[in-house]
C-alpha cells in the first residue's frame, strides 16, 4: 500500500517543479538541455534508465574449462534485480578481459609444476549496449582436477553508473579484495587437503605397483624384461614422479602465506583472520604449523585409492562448485562480505560521496558524535581508525618505493632470469616426450597469444581508439599514468615489460568483442601488486616465457645496469636470485622460504594489531546481509496497517468529541493545570491524510536508510498531529524518560521508533530506547531507558502498571496515545519549535530526518562549547562561591549560546552526557545515573 | 492527579488522596537530590547499611550477603560471602589507632548462628565464631574496654581476638532486642518488656577474669521495647510497642519523663470506620528514635513526633507522615529530618518554628482527617494537636524521594555523597545532589584533560 503522505509529497513537489516552467522562457543559449532519458523515466537522477536491471548487483562468474564463461550467482540473489539483463552474455564479457592468463604446469624453467600465486586483477569495463558498467575483480582458485590446476573466477560489481564505478574504484577494490581473500584462503585450505589425499593415493599406488614389479621380477629370471615389466616400471616411475610433483605442490601451497604476506597490503588483516593460518607467532612456529599434517590427513577415515595410470579426461568429470573449492565457512564469509559490499555501494554516487565525506568529518568529532549519530556507522568508523594508522607504517614505504621506480623492478626480476632461461631450454628438450608436453603446449599457446598482442601494442599504448567497431579505451588519469610509464619503457629499448604485455593481453581479448569499452585496466595503485608480483619467484615463470619468445632477453641483459636503481628492494632481489638457483637445483621450496621469513614476522606482528576489527566486522555482517524482505517481515508489525488505523483516523466528529471529553475532564480536575492547544484543529486539518500506517518498525536498533526515512516521516506526522509535540520532544532532549502508553503495540512501536531520533545516546552502544514493555516499570527502567513504549491493558491487572507510572511520574513524561494526552513539564524554549515546526515545509521523511540531524548537530556543538569552557565550571579562585559559578554558567548559556528558558536544560543534560562519555574508561560499561528535576508537570490534551 | 491515566471513576486507589497524608507536589525546590543511581547486588531484602568511612558503606540483608560500596561512584567494591542465612546485625569495628594494621573491620551476625569478622579492604574473612546457642540479634562495641558484646538469648562479651570473655545465663527466649552502652561500664539490654542493666567487670589485679553482672531490671514498660537509644551524657530513651516513650537517667536508671500520648486523641471514633481508613489505626509502636541536643525524634507508627527534652513535651508532630509504618529516621545537621517507611518512600522534613500559634490552635475535626468529599486545603496541612497547648514548631515536608517499589528499610546519610537507601525490593539507591555532582564531574573532566595534555590554559 502506498502511504498517503507519500502521495501528498509527490503531488506537492510536482507543483513546485512546475513553477519554473511557467515563467518566461530563458533565451535559448542559457537553457540547459533536457536530460536524455526523460522519456523513459520521470526521475532525471535515475542513472538506471538506460540499463536493463533495476539496481546495482554483484555477479560471480567462472570461466569453466568445460562450458566457457558462465554466471554462477548474483548478489542480491533476486531475479528482479537484474531483470532482463543477460548474465550469460555479460559473463562472457567480463571473463574475457581476464588478464591473468594464469599459467600453471611445468614452466620451462622448472622440473615440476608451479603454482602461480598471482595477484587479482581489477578492471573496469563498460558495455554501452547493455548500459552496464562493471568493476571486475578476477581471481584464480586452485583445483587439482582442473586444467593447469586453476579455475579462473571473477566477481563483478555491475552498475548503470559509470562514474560510480570509476570514483569508487579504490573502495570497491579494497572491499572486493577482502572477499577475494576469503575465497582464496578457503581455497588454499581445501586445495592442500585435496593434495594430501592425492598424495596418499599416489603413495598407495606406488606400494601396489612396487609389489607387483617385485613379483614379476621374481617370477621371471630369464635376465630380460618383458614388455609388461617395462610398462610396469614406467608406470612406477611416473607415479614416483607424480608424487614428487604433488609434494612440491603441497609445499608451494603451504608456503603461500609467507610469500603472499610480503606483497599484499590490501588484505594483511584478513590473512590472520583465516583460522587455519598462524597468528602473530614467531616464524619458526609458523613453519611448524604448516608442516603439521592437516587434520584431514590425520583422520583415518580416508582410505587411499589406487590411481589408474590414465587419468580421466577433464570433460568426463564434474567440476567442483565454488563452495566445494573453498571451505564452506569461507564461502559463507565471502557471501557475507559481498552482500556487505552490495549494501555499502547501494544508491546514488552523490549520496555515496556525501556519506563518505560525512563519515570522515564525523570521525573528527569523536567527543560529541556519539550523542545523536547512528552508532553502527560509528562502529565501523572506529574500526577504520584502528586499521588506518597501522597500515601506512608497515606497508606504505615499500609501495611508495615501488611507485617511484616501477620499471627497474620489472627489469630486475626479468633480467636476473637470464640464467634460468637457458636452463629451461635444456630441460624442455630432456623431457619433451613426457606428459608435460601438454603444459608446454599451453605455455606456447600463451606466448603465441602474446605475439599476436604485439600487433596492438603500439596503438594501445597511446591510448587511442582502437579499430574495433565500438571499442573505446576510456583512459582515466590513472590509466594515462600507466601509459606514460610504458612509453618511457619503450624509450629505454625495453618494449616488453611484462606488465605492459599483460594489460595488452586484456585489451586484446576485448577487442575481439564488439561493444565492450575498456575503461581502465588498472589504476596505478592497483598496478603495484602486479609489479610486485613480478618479483614473486613463481609468478615470474609467466613473464619469463614471454621474454623467451620475444627474445627480449637481449634487451634485458643490456639493461641490467639499471638494476642498481632497484637495490633498495632487497627482498625482491633475494627472491629472484633464490628462484634462479632453485630452478636449477630442483629443491626450491626450502631455499625459497629462507628470504621470506623476516617479512612474515613483521607482518604477523602487524596482524596482531589489526586482528580485532575484522572480527567485529564479521559479527555485523549478518545485519548487513539481511534481505529487504526479512527486515520488513517482523510479524508483529505486519498487521498494524489495518489495526493501527482507527486510532489515527481523523474523523472530524470523533475529534470534536474527544476534545469535548477533554474539556469535561478538565472541569473535573480543576487542580491539574491543563492546556488545550488552539492550534489543535488547524494543525490536524493540515494533514488529514496522515492517518495511513504502512510503517514497519525495525526490530534491530540499527537504523538503516529506510528506517531513518520512516522514522523521519512518522516524527513529522507526530509533530503535525499533536500540538503538544514540543514538550514531548523537549522531554526526550532533556533526558526525561518519555513513556508512550497505548494499547496497540504496532502504533506504540511506530511512534517510539519515530521519536527515537530525538533521543541522545549516552554511549555508543545503543540508543536508550525500549520499544515495547508490558510489565510494570521499575526505577531501573527509567535509569536505563529514555523512551519507552508501554502496553496499556484493559484488565485490572494493568492497574498496577498505571499505579507504578503515577508513582514514578516525576521521572517520566507520559504520552497516552489512546487518550491523546501528554503529561510533562512545561516548555517555553525556542529550540524545539525550530526543530519540530508543525508548519514546516518539509514533506519527506528523509529530509526531515536530515533536518533533525543538522539541528541536533548544532545543539551538540553548543553542548561541547559549554562542557569544555574552562572558566564556566571551575571557580576562578578559591573563595569564589558556587552561586557565582552557577550564574556564570547561566549567563553563558543565555548570552553566548542564545538559549532561553528550558533550552538551557537540554544543553546541560547533553553536557553531562559528554562529561560522562569523556571520562568513561571503557565505553558502555557503567550505567548512567538518572538525573531529574523537581518540576511540575502539566497535562496536555487534544 | 493521574486519574486520566487510570481512567476509572471510583477506583479504590484514592487512599493517598483521602488520607490526611501530607503530600508535596512535583515542585520541590528545597529537595537537593536530583540524581540517583540504582545499585543492584542483593537477591533479597536489604536491611542494613553501615558506614565504613568517608566514602564507603556496607549493605547486608536477608540473602546473607554483605556488599561494600563506594558511596561516591556507586561502584561495588567487595562482595562478602560467608553467611548461609539472613544477617541479623552488623557493626563496623572502629579501627584501633595504635593498631599495626589500619584495616577496617566489620562484624556481622547471622541467623545461621555465626558471627564473622571481615576485613573490608581485602574482602577476606578474618575470623568466624560459630559457638552460639541462639541467633545473635544485636552487636555492640565498647570502645573504652575494647570489647564487643553480642546479644541473643544471652549476652556474651568478646575481645578483639574473638575470645569469649564471659557470658550471662540464659535471659529469655525472645532474646535481647537492643543493647546500648551507658557509663560506669554498664550496658542496657532490652529484653521483651524489661530493661536489664548489666555491669561489666574488667580484670583487675585481683582477678584475671572478666565478669558480667546483672545490676537492675526496669519494668516500667507495658509492652515490648522496640527502640533504645543513648541521648546524651545524662539520659537514654526507650520506646515500646504501645507508644510509651520513657526517658531514663543514665546514672541512676530512674525514669525522668514519660510520654504516652501518641494514642489517638479521638476515642469516640467509630472504630469500624476507622478501620476502613487505614489498615493499622492503632499502630503507635515506637520503631525508631533519634536525637539531637534538644529533641528526641520519634517514629511512632506512621507518624513523626518531636519531643523536647527541656520542655518535656512533644513540640511538633506529623501524625501521618507516611502511608505506612516509619522504619528509620535520622536527623541531619541543618534541622532536617529524614524518614523512611514501609510505603517505599523517603521524606525529608524540616523542623520550623511556627509563626502563628493561636490561629491554628484548634484545627481538628475528624472529617478533615477523613477527607470526605472535596479535599479541604487545611487537611493537607500538618495536623498538630496537643491537648491544651499547641505546639510551637511544625515539621514541614520539603521533599520526598520515590524510587523503591517496596518498603525502605534503612538509609544512611553521607555529608559529601548524599543519601543511601536500602529496601525490600533488593535495591539500594544512591541519591545525590545533581548540581554538586555536575560540578564534580566538570572538575574531573578538566583534570583528565590536563592529564591528557589537552587543556589549554591561557597564560
Amino acid at each position: 500500500m502506498i502511504s498517503a503522505p507519500d502521495v501528498v509529497a509527490f503531488t506537492k513537489e510536482d507543483e513546485y517543479e512546475e513553477e519554473p516552467y511557467n515563467e518566461p522562457a530563458l533565451p535559448e543559449e542559457y537553457s540547459v538541455p533536457l536530460f536524455p532519458f526523460t522519456s523513459q523515466g520521470a526521475n532525471p537522477w535515475s542513472k538506471l534508465s538506460g540499463a536493463k536491471f533495476s539496481r546495482d548487483f554483484i555477479l560471480i562468474s567462472e570461466f569453466s574449462e568445460q562450458v566457457g564463461p558462465q554466471p554462477l550467482l548474483t548478489i542480491p540473489n533476486d531475479t528482479k534485480v537484474f531483470g532482463t539483463f543477460d548474465l550469460n552474455y555479460f559473463s562472457l564479457r567480463i571473463m574475457s578481459v581476464d588478464y591473468q592468463a594464469s599459467f600453471v604446469g611445468h614452466p620451462p624453467g622448472s622440473a615440476y609444476p608451479k603454482l602461480n600465486f598471482v595477484e587479482d586483477s581489477k578492471v573496469v569495463l563498460g558495455d554501452s549496449k547493455e548500459g552496464a558498467f562493471a568493476y571486475v575483480h578476477h581471481l584464480t582458485l586452485y583445483d587439482l582436477e582442473a586444467r593447469g590446476f586453476v579455475r579462473p573466477f571473477c566477481m563483478a560489481y555491475i552498475s548503470a553508473d559509470q562514474h560510480k564505478i570509476m570514483q569508487q574504484f579504490q573502495e570497491l577494490s579494497a572491499e572486493f579484495s577482502k572477499a577475494s581473500e576469503y575465497l582464496k584462503s578457503g581455497n588454499r585450505k581445501a586445495f592442500a587437503v585435496e593434495l594430501e589425499k592425492k598424495l596418499r593415493d599416489l603413495d598407495y599406488t606406488r606400494t601396489v605397483l612396487h609389489t607387483e614389479t617385485e613379483i614379476q621380477k621374481k617370477a621371471n629370471d630369464k635376465g630380460f624384461y618383458s614388455s609388461q615389466a617395462i610398462e610396469k616400471a614406467n608406470e612406477l616411475a611416473s607415479v614416483e614422479k607424480s608424487i614428487i610433483e604433488h609434494q612440491d605442490l603441497l609445499k608451494q601451497i603451504r608456503s603461500y602465506p609467507h610469500r603472499k604476506l610480503r606483497g599484499s597490503d590490501l588484505c594483511s588483516g584478513e590473512v590472520d583472520h583465516a583460522q587455519d593460518q598462524p597468528g602473530p607467532a614467531s616464524t619458526t612456529s609458523n613453519l611448524d604449523e604448516y608442516a603439521d599434517p592437516d587434520p584431514y590427513t590425520c583422520r583415518p577415515a580416508y582410505t587411499p585409492k589406487l590411481i589408474k595410470a590414465k587419468s580421466t579426461k577433464c570433460f568426463d568429470k564434474k567440476l567442483k562448485t565454488l563452495e566445494e573449492l573453498c571451505d564452506t565457512e569461507y564461502f559463507t564469509k565471502t557471501l557475507a562480505q559481498l552482500s556487505h559490499i552490495e549494501h555499502m555501494f547501494r544508491g546514488d554516487l552523490c549520496y555515496l560521496l556525501t556519506s563518505q565525506i560525512d563519515r570522515a568529518l564525523l570521525r573528527q568529532q569523536h567527543i560529541t558524535n556519539f550523542l545523536f549519530e547512528d552508532f553502527a556507522d560509528d562502529d565501523r568508523m572506529v574500526e577504520k581508525q584502528e586499521s588506518i594508522p597501522s597500515k601506512p607504517s608497515q606497508d606504505r614505504p615499500p609501495s611508495r618505493s615501488l611507485e617511484e621506480c616501477p620499471i627497474p623492478q620489472v627489469l630486475i626480476s626479468v633480467g636476473s632470469y637470464k640464467s634460468s632461461v637457458e636452463s629451461v631450454v635444456i630441460k624442455m628438450e630432456q623431457e619433451f616426450g613426457g606428459e608435460d608436453c601438454k603444459e608446454v603446449e599451453v605455455a606456447e599457446m600463451n606466448s603465441f597469444d602474446l605475439q599476436g598482442n604485439l600487433d596492438y601494442l603500439d596503438m594501445d599504448m597511446k591510448g587511442s581508439v582502437s579499430s574495433g567497431e565500438s571499442i573505446e579505451v576510456l583512459g582515466t588519469e590513472k590509466a594515462t599514468s600507466v601509459l606514460s610509464k610504458s612509453d618511457s619503457q619503450a624509450s629505454l629499448m625495453v618494449p616488453l615489460s611484462p606488465q605492459v604485455i599483460r594489460s595488452k593481453a586484456a585489451s586484446h581479448r576485448t577487442i575481439s568483442e564488439d561493444s565492450i569499452e575498456v575503461l581502465s585496466t588498472c589504476p596505478s595503485e592497483a598496478l603495484i601488486p602486479d609489479d610486485f608480483k613480478a618479483s614473486y619467484p613463481s609468478a615470474i615463470n609467466e613473464e619469463e616465457s614471454y621474454a623467451d619468445d620475444n627474445e627480449g632477453a637481449i634487451h634485458f641483459q643490456a639493461s641490467i645496469s639499471l638494476t642498481k636503481l632497484g637495490e633498495p628492494e632487497e627482498g625482491s632481489l633475494e627472491n629472484t636470485s633464490s628462484q634462479a638457483d632453485s630452478c636449477c637445483t630442483g629443491k626450491d621450496s626450502d631455499s625459497l622460504l629462507v628470504p621470506l621469513t623476516t617479512p612474515v614476522h613483521a607482518l604477523s606482528d602487524e596482524d596482531g594489531v589489526v586482528s580485532v576489527p575484522p572480527q567485529r566486522y564479521r559479527q555485523k555482517d549478518p545485519g548487513f546481509c539481511v534481505d529487504f524482505a526479512v527486515e520488513n517481515a517482523s510479524p508483529s508489525s505486519r498487521d498494524n496497517s489495518s489495526e493501527g488505523f482507527p486510532a489515527y483516523e481523523l474523523d472530524p466528529g470523533q475529534l470534536l468529541a474527544s476534545r469535548d471529553i477533554s474539556k469535561i475532564s478538565l472541569d473535573n480536575y480543576s487542580d491539574t493545570t491543563s492546556y488545550v492547544s488552539s492550534v489543535a484543529s488547524t494543525s490536524l486539518d493540515r494533514t488529514p491524510s496522515s492517518a495511513q500506517l504502512t510503517e514497519r518498525t525495525p526490530s534491530s536498533a540499527q537504523l538503516t536508510e529506510r528506517h531513518k526515512k520512516r522514522a523521519g516521516q512518522n516524527a513529522l506526522k507526530f509533530i503535525r498531529q499533536y500540538p503538544f509535540a514540543h514538550p514531548a520532544i523537549y522531554s526526550l532532549l532533556s533526558g526525561r524518560t518519555l513513556v508512550v502508553l497505548g494499547e496497540d503495540e504496532a502504533i506504540v512501536r511506530k511512534l517510539v521508533t519515530a521519536l527515537s531520533i530525538f533521543v541522545p545516546n549516552s554511549s555508543c552502544c545503543a540508543k536508550p530506547v525500549k520499544h515495547w514493555v508490558s510489565s510494570p516499570l521499575h526505577i531501573t527502567d527509567f535509569q536505563k531507558w529514555k523512551l519507552i513504549g508501554l502496553q496499556r491493558v484493559a484488565s485490572p491487572a494493568s492497574a498496577g502498571t498505571l499505579h507504578v507510572l503515577s508513582r514514578y511520574s516525576r521521572y517520566a513524561s507520559i504520552l497516552d496515545l489512546d487518550n491523546r494526552a501528554l503529561r510533562c513539564p512545561l516548555y517555553r524554549g525556542t529550540l524545539v519549535p525550530r526543530l519540530a515546526d508543525h508548519r514546516t515545509q518539509i514533506k519527506r521523511g528523509s529530509t526531515y530526518y536530515l533536518h533533525v540531524q543538522s539541528m541536533l548537530t548544532q545543539l551538540c556543538s553548543k553542548a561541547f562549547l559549554y562542557t569544555f569552557c574552562h572558566h564556566l565550571h571551575l571557580p576562578a579562585h578559591n573563595k569564589e562561591v558556587e552561586e557565582l559559578v552557577a550564574s556564570r554558567q547561566a549567563s553563558f548559556l543565555k548570552l553566548n549560546l542564545g538559549l532561553v528558558n528550558e533550552d538551557a536544560k537540554v544543553v546541560q543534560y547533553l553536557a553531562e552526557l559528554l562529561k560522562l562519555h569523556y571520562m568513561q574508561e571503557s565505553p558502555g560499561t557503567s550505567q548512567p545515573m538518572l538525573r531529574f528535576d523537581y518540576v511540575p508537570s502539566f497535562l496536555y490534551k487534544i | 492527579m493521574l486519574r486520566w491515566l487510570i481512567g476509572g471513576s471510583r477506583e479504590p486507589q484514592g487512599l493517598a488522596e483521602k488520607s490526611p497524608l501530607q503530600t508535596i507536589g512535583e515542585e520541590q525546590t528545597q529537595n537537593p537530590y536530583t540524581e540517583l543511581l540504582v545499585l543492584k547486588a542483593h537477591h533479597d531484602i536489604v536491611r542494613f547499611l553501615v558506614r565504613l568511612d568517608d566514602y564507603r558503606f556496607a549493605s547486608a540483608g536477608d540473602d546473607g550477603l554483605v556488599v561494600v560500596w563506594n558511596a561516591q561512584t556507586g561502584e561495588k567494591l567487595l562482595e562478602l560471602n560467608g553467611h548461609t542465612q539472613k544477617i541479623t546485625a552488623i557493626i563496623a569495628f572502629p579501627s584501633l589507632e595504635a593498631c599495626e594494621e589500619k584495616n577496617q573491620l566489620i562484624l556481622t551476625a547471622s541467623a545461621d548462628r555465626t558471627v564473622i569478622v571481615w576485613n573490608c579492604d581485602t574482602g577476606r574473612q578474618v575470623q568466624k565464631v560459630s559457638c552460639f546457642q541462639s541467633t545473635v540479634k544485636c552487636l555492640t562495641f565498647l570502645q573504652r574496654l575494647d570489647v564487643w558484646l553480642s546479644g541473643g538469648n544471652d549476652l556474651c562479651v568478646w575481645n578483639r581476638k574473638l575470645d569469649l570473655l564471659c557470658k550471662t545465663s540464659h535471659l529469655s527466649d525472645t532474646g535481647i532486642s537492643a543493647l546500648i552502652e551507658i557509663p560506669k561500664n554498664c550496658v542496657v539490654a532490652a529484653v521483651g518488656k524489661e530493661l536489664i542493666i548489666f555491669r561489666l567487670v574488667a580484670p583487675i589485679e585481683g582477678s584475671l577474669e572478666w565478669n558480667i553482672l546483672e545490676v537492675k531490671r526496669l519494668l516500667d514498660h507495658q509492652d515490648n521495647i522496640l527502640s533504645l537509644a543513648n541521648i546524651n551524657d545524662l539520659s537514654f530513651v526507650t520506646g515500646s510497642h504501645v507508644g510509651e516513650l520513657i526517658i531514663w537517667d543514665i546514672l541512676d536508671w530512674t525514669m525522668q519523663a514519660c510520654e504516652h500520648n501518641f494514642w489517638d486523641p479521638f476515642p469516640q471514633l467509630d472504630t469500624q470506620q476507622e478501620i476502613k481508613l487505614c489498615q493499622k489505626p492503632n499502630d503507635i509502636s515506637i520503631h525508631h528514635l533519634t536525637w539531637d541536643e534538644e529533641n528526641v525524634f520519634v517514629a511512632v507508627g506512621r507518624g513523626l513526633y518531636v519531643y523536647n527534652l527541656q520542655m518535656k513535651r512533644v513540640i511538633a508532630c506529623q501524625k501521618t507522615a507516611h502511608d505506612s509504618r516509619v522504619l528509620h529516621i535520622a536527623k541531619l545537621p541543618n534541622r532536617q529530618l529524614i524518614s523512611c517507611s514501609e510505603d517505599g518512600s523517603v521524606r525529608i522534613w524540616e523542623l520550623r518554628e511556627k509563626q502563628q500559634i493561636a490561629a491554628e490552635s484548634v484545627p481538628t475535626g475528624f472529617f478533615n482527617m477523613w477527607g470526605f468529599g472535596k479535599v479541604n486545603k487545611q487537611a493537607s496541612q500538618p495536623v498538630k494537636k496537643q491537648q491544651e497547648n499547641a505546639t510551637s514548631f511544625l515539621l514541614e515536608l520539603i521533599g520526598d524521594l520515590i524510587g523503591h517499589s517496596s518498603s525502605v528499610e534503612m538509609f544512611l546519610y553521607f555529608e559529601d555523597h548524599g543519601l543511601v537507601t536500602c529496601s525490600a525490593d533488593h535495591l539500594i539507591i544512591l541519591w545525590k545532589n545533581g548540581e554538586r555532582e555536575s560540578g564534580l564531574r566538570s572538575l574531573k573532566l578538566f583534570q583528565k584533560l590536563e592529564e591528557n595534555g589537552d587543556l589549554y590554559l591561557p597564560a
